[in-house]
């Protein structure tokens, strides 16, 4: 074969792994549904972030306007401190507050916006002041049997 | 046989198994170090991507469609018994991209290039065309063993993103074709759950490390060969064994060290 013709079937074999790649990278992975555009940068801090994990989608009415940048513990506080990238076509009131939520019983964490009233927007670098924290079973299973046991010794008492 | 006879004959094992190991670890430098070189030359590169690479498509994507079915088969069996058979496209594409992709193209790699040369390597040793060369001045690693090696690095991830990408498709047609899972759900859970860098990302950088181990394998068995039949025979054998042993240890090490902590 001519070196030509061997070039052009190499070109071909190769051509065709990037198509694979690409087709990895858009349709099997995430690549395409990342946020693209320009975003701004809030914070927020949880007293319990539950199982928060960084590029988790923020949510506001169920629609995904950003994603979460990087999650640390602030020293002061020693609350997490979620860092949330969202999308500037999106713009919040400064009151609005954030709460972690689950996607169906057991399902991935993200976080909720819900809108409040102000005039103001939210800017890049401000930060979410009303927060409500990830919802954690174990303390919720703890608490319910302590209230079971608060009635059952009331009634013992009457 | 007494113990003090075992005791030289372990040592004389053990010594002749590292003279072997340092000898090899040499062999890739040497190798390594002709690359550039091939690079200015890339036709002969192209040459060796053209029968590595495009030869062993029909054989990866033929193989990449049946791993595609079976796994649709057997993941929509398990998952079905949790009743999250929606999430069937989320396995399928994890199993390929991060482990089978990579892995499975490359043993199919060892049996259908790496035979190829060693014997192509082994025959021209045998004939004495190595030696010729060198008594020409041409240095055969730089002629003849640095292009392989480059094909078998270049060719070995695409086609093993053609593997998983041809598998994902072999999934879709099981579990959403013929048993008939919500296409939508099929995809958008294998998007939420396949990440670009982590997983497609890192099975690339696996297919990487497997070329390499497996060409230079194959290289240094051809280039080591007894000039025989029966040595040429012996290496394209071993070939086979130490590419396939080493590519599925080496999977470990790398799985271990990528995938270990979850997300």
């Amino acid at each position: 074969m001519t070196r030509r013709g061997i070039e052009t079937l190499v070109g071909l074999f190769v051509l065709a792994g990037f198509v694979a790649i690409g087709y990895l990278a858009l349709k099997a992975a995430n690549l395409a549904a990342m946020t693209v555009g320009e975003t701004y940068a809030v914070t927020a801090r949880f007293d319990n972030i539950g199982g928060l994990k960084p590029r988790a989608p923020v949510k506001s009415a169920g629609v995904t306007v950003g994603r979460v940048a990087s999650i640390s513990l602030d020293g002061k506080t020693f609350q997490g401190l979620v860092t949330m990238e969202l999308e500037k076509r999106y713009a919040f009131p400064r009151d609005t507050s954030a709460s972690i939520l689950t996607a169906g019983l057991l399902g991935d964490q993200y976080v909720g916006l819900n809108p409040g009233g102000e005039d103001e927007n939210l800017a890049a670098g401000d930060t979410i002041k009303m927060t409500q924290s990830a919802v954690v079973l174990e303390n919720l299973i703890g608490q319910m049997l302590y209230n079971r046991a608060a009635e059952g010794g009331a009634e013992a008492k009457k | 046989m007494s113990f003090a006879d075992l005791l030289p004959r372990l040592g004389r094992w053990a010594i002749g198994y590292l003279f072997r190991l340092g000898h090899a670890a040499f062999f890739l430098v040497d190798l390594l170090k002709n690359v550039p070189a091939s690079l200015r030359r890339f036709h002969l590169v192209a040459a060796q991507i053209h029968a590595i690479g495009n030869y062993s498509v029909v054989i990866i994507a033929a193989s990449g469609l049946a791993v595609g079915f079976v796994l649709g088969l057997q993941g929509y069996y398990t998952l079905s018994r949790y009743g999250a058979s929606e999430s069937l496209g989320l396995l399928v594409a994890l199993s390929l991209v991060r482990e089978l992709g990579p892995v499975v193209t490359a043993l199919l790699f060892a049996g259908r290039a790496g035979t190829s040369l060693t014997a192509e390597i082994g025959l021209m040793k045998a004939g004495e065309q190595l030696a010729a060369m060198e008594l020409m001045a041409i240095d055969p690693k730089q002629r003849v063993l640095a292009p392989r090696l480059l094909g078998g690095i270049i060719a070995m991830p695409l086609l093993a993103a053609m593997f998983s990408a041809v598998g994902i498709f072999g999934g879709y047609v099981v579990g959403v074709l013929m048993i008939g899972i919500d296409p939508g759900q099929f995809w958008s859970q294998m998007q939420g759950g396949v990440d670009v860098w982590d997983d497609v990302g890192n099975g690339i950088i696996k297919s990487l490390v497997f070329g390499v181990t497996c060409t230079f394998v194959a290289l240094l068995e051809g280039y080591e060969a007894n000039a025989t039949p029966e040595g040429v025979a012996q290496a394209t054998t071993r070939t086979v064994v130490i590419s396939s042993l080493a590519v599925l240890m080496l999977d470990f090490v790398l799985t271990a060290v990528m995938f270990s902590t979850p997300r």
